[in-house]
């Protein structure tokens, strides 16, 4: 499996390591109920198709970035920078 | 205050097998560049008298005795030159002691490198003048063309000579395959 790291190109899977799903950005405010807190933490959905994640190029550049995948293909659709993410 | 002396880590050690060779490079002083938010084109600028700017991803830049190196995510390490006054501009860090540098140069520079690293070494994807951070092995590495045949690696000090072993061996072992 090789992943697109937006800075460094395509590398090997080795060098990446995983986070988990795109959720983990999206954490609810202090004003947010239990049940957003509750949702953020522990509640995934698992799709059947095109999913999103939270990866970290842990061997290569040190950024963490966000990648597209299909967990039916196996195929790498894309991925883009979550500080880019955050600027936006 | 005593005078220290500075060692590096593998003493100047020097290695030649077939043709190739790895040695040791003494780097002088590594500063890690890592510009604030915003502030890139600043600190090109406050670094343009040592005759480049900040590097773009994935190359490096010589200019006489210094060398600039793109080492992560909007991080460059200034190799074998001073840094100058980047307060303000860049969270600045001294990494001198902390890292060794090897050169490897020769007919069996790709393939030593290409037993441990998960990369395209070939000149079509990895030319003279790019730089990457990549494993060596499961070493940390910043690796910089130098030729088409030859290599700058950074690794930490405290793998120097893990490091140096695995790729002794790599380059034995081609040898003697070749042999």
């Amino acid at each position: 499996m090789r992943i697109p790291c937006p800075l460094c190109g395509t590398r090997d899977r080795r060098e990446f390591y995983y986070y988990g799903s795109e959720d983990y950005l999206k954490r609810p405010t202090d004003q947010g109920t239990i049940e957003d807190l509750d949702d953020y933490l522990f509640l995934r959905d698992n799709p059947a198709g095109v999913t999103r994640d939270v990866w970290y190029h842990e061997a290569g550049c040190g950024a963490w970035m966000v990648v597209t995948r299909n967990t039916i293909s196996h195929e790498v659709l894309g991925s883009e920078l979550v500080a880019k993410k955050k600027e936006a | 205050m005593p005078e220290l002396i500075a060692k590096t880590a593998l003493a100047g050690k020097k290695l030649v097998v077939a043709g190739t060779v790895l040695a040791e490079v003494d780097h002088g002083v590594v500063s890690s560049i890592a510009p604030y938010p915003g502030q890139g084109d600043a600190v090109s600028n406050a670094l343009k008298p040592l005759g480049f700017g900040f590097p773009a991803v994935n190359s490096f830049a010589v200019s006489g005795e210094a060398l600039i190196a793109w080492a992560g995510r909007e991080q460059a390490f200034l190799i074998g030159a001073d840094c100058p006054d980047l307060s303000g501009l860049a969270a600045v860090t001294d990494q001198s002691g902390g890292w060794v540098s090897l050169s490897l140069q020769g007919p069996l520079a790709v393939d030593a490198l290409a037993r441990y690293v998960p990369m395209d070494l070939r000149l079509s994807a990895f030319p003279v003048g790019a730089a990457a951070r990549t494993p060596l092995y499961h070493m940390s590495m910043v690796l910089l063309r130098v030729a088409e045949d030859g290599f700058r690696l950074m690794l930490f000090r405290s793998m120097a000579r893990t490091a140096w072993h695995e790729i002794e061996v790599a380059l034995k072992t081609l040898a003697a395959r070749a042999a």
